[in-house]
């Protein structure tokens, strides 16, 4: 496959950026997006050139680091999947495709397509935890949970914090985000304690770190590689009104 | 955005069965308008309910417009930079609610002009409101405003009634398509009463 790779260049958080246009030859239609930027890396280190700089981990889609915007798409085209799980097969030979790093003001652009996603480490670090007592493993199952609250805490749970979700949304919110950590969390006998504190505070620290509103457009849900559901988010509203409540 | 759409919903289920009542003909109609002046009388005072009505309603204008406006510039700062290559696949309601707002707005300041303060209606004889509606449908240009203007609103109320479940945690994966079809049977039941007073001067039916 041939195709012409546009790709978004910057230096650095201060450089201004702009978009570069790579031709690419030779990919396989069985290479997943990664390997083939890794060819144009390879083509670029071989010419003396600067290679593109992109998040990646684990590349079997489950650590959450790949962010790519494919054609303004996070992730790309393909449904619930990850930019490391997305193949080359999806694309047609001479294709010219735009790769663009997330854009979000809370997610300032470390390096080409790297971005910086520590807000969401500091709206875990505001309450998505719960207290447990430390010691000896408890006797398993002394803690019963309903069978249909487990399977809805592990639909949560499946986040991988990549920002797909605001990296799609047309107001850059993270309430798709925020929403599933604290449904994860809010729907197991151990969550309840910090239940109400845990949602004012996640909330609160999302919003200071300059996240949008969430305007229930449903996006983050369509391009989230995980699927986490949009009830979370109607779970969270629930919990955010009782918090309120006087 | 959510308690004061849901207002605005309660209101336009009101308005769209006393629009109906043109259908009864010229007396039933204008005595129902008349009515509204001295709803409760002679226990409330004349034009007391609608006045406290209208002040309601112009509050919820005000909260509703003020939060959208807030949401949008919110919106605006997160993201300083758009993308260049496209963007994800979103519901035509959900994309238009902004820049329908705006129709939305026009649309009731015209709609007041016309047929409350009368000054933009073709007829605008005061206590006659039968006469100034039909006056307004006979011109085919007000007629085709008027219907763009409704099904505006209708998207407008698709997606308003969906979020505003959700925003108020109404919503979970269970009651989620019950939700949506909802949201979509009443804007359209809604625009339809609504419709069906224009349809029915350009019929013959009213007139």
């Amino acid at each position: 496959m041939k195709l012409t790779i546009r790709v978004w260049r910057q230096k650095n958080e201060a450089d201004k950026g702009r978009l570069a246009e790579y031709p690419i030859d030779g990919i396989e239609p069985d290479m997943s997006f990664l390997e083939m930027m890794d060819l144009l890396n390879e083509e670029l280190i071989g010419k003396g050139e600067d290679p593109v700089a992109f998040d990646h981990d684990c590349r079997e889609g489950i650590c959450g680091m790949c962010s790519m915007a494919i054609d303004g798409v996070p992730h790309g085209p393909e449904k619930a999947t990850t930019t490391c799980q997305l193949y080359m097969r999806h694309f047609k030979d001479g294709d010219t495709i735009t790769v663009e790093p997330w854009r979000a003001a809370a997610f300032p652009v470390v390096k080409d397509l790297v971005v910086d996603r520590s807000a969401f480490d500091r709206i875990i670090q505001s309450g998505g935890y719960v207290s447990a007592p430390t010691g000896s493993a408890p006797e398993a199952g002394s803690t019963p949970i309903p069978h249909e609250d487990a399977s809805k805490a592990f639909d949560a749970a499946t986040c991988i914090g990549c920002g797909a979700c605001v990296a799609a949304c047309p107001n850059a919110s993270a309430m798709l985000f925020t929403a599933a950590k604290v449904t994860h969390l809010g729907l197991m006998p151990q969550g309840q304690p910090e239940r109400y504190q845990r949602v004012t505070a996640m909330v609160e620290q999302m919003d200071a770190e300059g996240f949008g509103g969430c305007t229930n457009t449903g996006v983050c849900h369509t391009v989230c590689p995980k699927g986490i559901p949009l009830e979370t988010i109607g779970r969270m509203n629930g919990d955010i009104l009782k918090a309120l409540r006087p | 955005m959510a308690v004061t759409g849901i207002v605005f919903l309660l209101f336009l289920v009101a308005h769209a069965f006393g629009n109906l009542k043109v259908f009864y003909g010229r007396a039933d109609y204008n005595t129902y308008a008349a009515w509204l002046r001295t709803m409760g009388s002679p226990a409330i005072p004349h034009r007391l309910a609608l006045t406290i009505l209208e002040i309601v309603l112009v509050l919820c204008v005000l909260l509703h417009i003020g939060s959208a406006v807030e949401l949008a510039l919110r919106a605006r700062r997160a993201r300083p930079i758009g993308y260049a290559g496209g963007r994800p696949k979103q519901s035509y309601a959900s994309r238009t609610m902004r820049v329908g707002a705006i129709l939305v707005v026009l649309f009731v300041i015209y709609h007041l002009l016309d047929l409350t303060f009368r000054v933009a209606n073709p007829k605008g004889i005061a206590g006659d409101p039968y006469d100034n509606v039909v006056a307004d449908f006979s011109n085919p240009f007000v007629t085709i405003f008027y219907v763009v203007c409704l099904i505006v609103i209708g998207l407008h109320i698709r997606h308003g009634v969906w979020s505003a479940l959700q925003t108020l945690g109404r919503s979970n994966a269970r009651r989620e398509r019950s939700i949506n079809i909802f949201a979509i049977a009443f804007s359209v039941v809604l625009i339809a009463a609504f419709l069906a007073v224009p349809f029915g001067v350009v019929i013959g039916v009213v007139h």
